[in-house]
């Protein structure tokens, strides 16, 4: 990341946590616009998820990512809370890694 | 940023058009003080490990700790995060984030009358508006708890979250290799984790899988970052921004509700 980059995500990302306490008075947002805001928001998420798990640069990441993913996700979709899910993940990932599975 | 329950017990309360109704008194600002607590705890550990993949993967110092301070949402900084070091578009993982924290947009109009302060004020404490400190404002009855609520959560959350990142950001420069300790699992699990609630919902988990696959194909094509935002078009199957649909035509689209 570069300082401009950081800049424009700090400075947008500002701008739309103010605007509610600044115009709130003046504008309100129809309640279409806040579900695509809440869709486009899990869409982005999700496909974030499958490059990110499943490609490295232009090709496959290798099983032990996505495996570690995967055990974390069903320990998330089982209610199991947010710490445990994430580190199950990152802990299959690297013993998979230790057995000589990429 | 992170915690999904008090996300959905936000979208629960707001579905239903009711605030959680608790009996007042010095239990529940223990209880209350006790449940950020543990928010906090929970995303400082988080903000550990978001300084250490970048550092790891090979970003500089600063660049963590501008992001924990100025950005202060950590869905979006991992997601900006994770497509740089995928070697990603400085555009792109911008872009990412915005289209991420654009739900803030409507949360800041869900807790205006919470921060109808003076300008400086207003406009100081905004910057403290995140998924948790939104949730826990809104779970309160009486106006000045709102406050109190969502000003504590917000202000303890800002801190954990730095110091997490500090932290973090000295633990990844004694990591060796990221990889060998599986942390590039870190962050596409955190990803799932945040967008899992939302995806119990039938349109949205229809255009999240289309975006999903759309971004995989256009994977080993397209130039790292762009993938995920061409995902976005997986919002067709979600009903589409509405643009040249027929006027007539029942569209119970996302959001519809009222």
């Amino acid at each position: 990341m570069t300082p401009l980059a950081v800049v424009l995500l700090a400075a947008g990302t500002y701008a739309f946590r103010v605007c509610g306490p600044v115009l709130h008075r003046r504008i309100e947002l129809s309640s279409r616009v806040r579900g695509m805001l809440s869709v486009a928001a899990t869409v982005l998420l999700c496909a974030l998820v499958a490059t990110s798990a499943l490609t490295a640069g232009h090709a496959f990441a290798g099983w032990a990512r996505p495996a570690g993913v995967l055990v974390g996700g069903v320990l998330a979709a089982r209610q199991a809370p947010f710490l445990v899910a994430v580190i199950a993940a990152v802990i299959t990932t690297a013993v998979l890694r230790r057995l000589g599975l990429s | 940023m992170f915690i999904i329950t008090a996300v959905r017990s936000f979208w629960r309360t707001v579905g239903r058009g009711t605030r959680a109704a608790r009996p007042p008194g010095p239990a529940l600002d223990r209880r209350l003080l006790r449940d950020i607590g543990l928010v906090c705890l929970a995303d400082g550990v988080v903000g550990v490990s978001f300084g250490a993949i970048a550092v790891s993967g090979g970003q500089a110092a600063w660049v963590p700790l501008a992001m924990s301070t100025g950005v202060f949402a950590g869905g979006a900084q991992f997601a900006a995060l994770s497509i740089v070091l995928g070697g990603g578009g400085l555009a792109a993982a911008v872009l990412a984030g915005l289209v991420l924290n654009a739900r803030l947009l409507p949360f800041g109009f869900a807790v205006a009358d919470v921060l109808d302060l003076r300008w400086p004020a207003r406009l100081a404490v905004s910057h403290l508006l995140v998924d948790e400190s939104v949730a826990f404002a809104l779970a309160q009855r009486d106006p000045g708890r709102r406050r109190a609520a969502f000003l504590t959560c917000g202000a303890l959350l800002f801190v954990a979250w730095n110091l997490g990142t500090v932290a973090g950001v000295l633990a990844g420069r004694a990591v060796g290799s990221p990889s060998a300790l599986g942390l590039d699992a870190a962050s596409p699990m955190v990803l799932l984790a945040l967008a899992l609630p939302a995806l119990r919902e039938p349109r949205t988990r229809r255009a999240a899988l289309l975006g999903a696959a759309i971004a995989l194909a256009a994977a080993p094509f397209l130039p790292g970052g762009l993938p995920v935002l061409v995902a976005l078009l997986g919002l067709v199957a979600a009903g589409g921004p509405g643009r040249g649909g027929q006027p007539g035509r029942r569209r119970p689209g996302a959001g519809g509700r009222p």
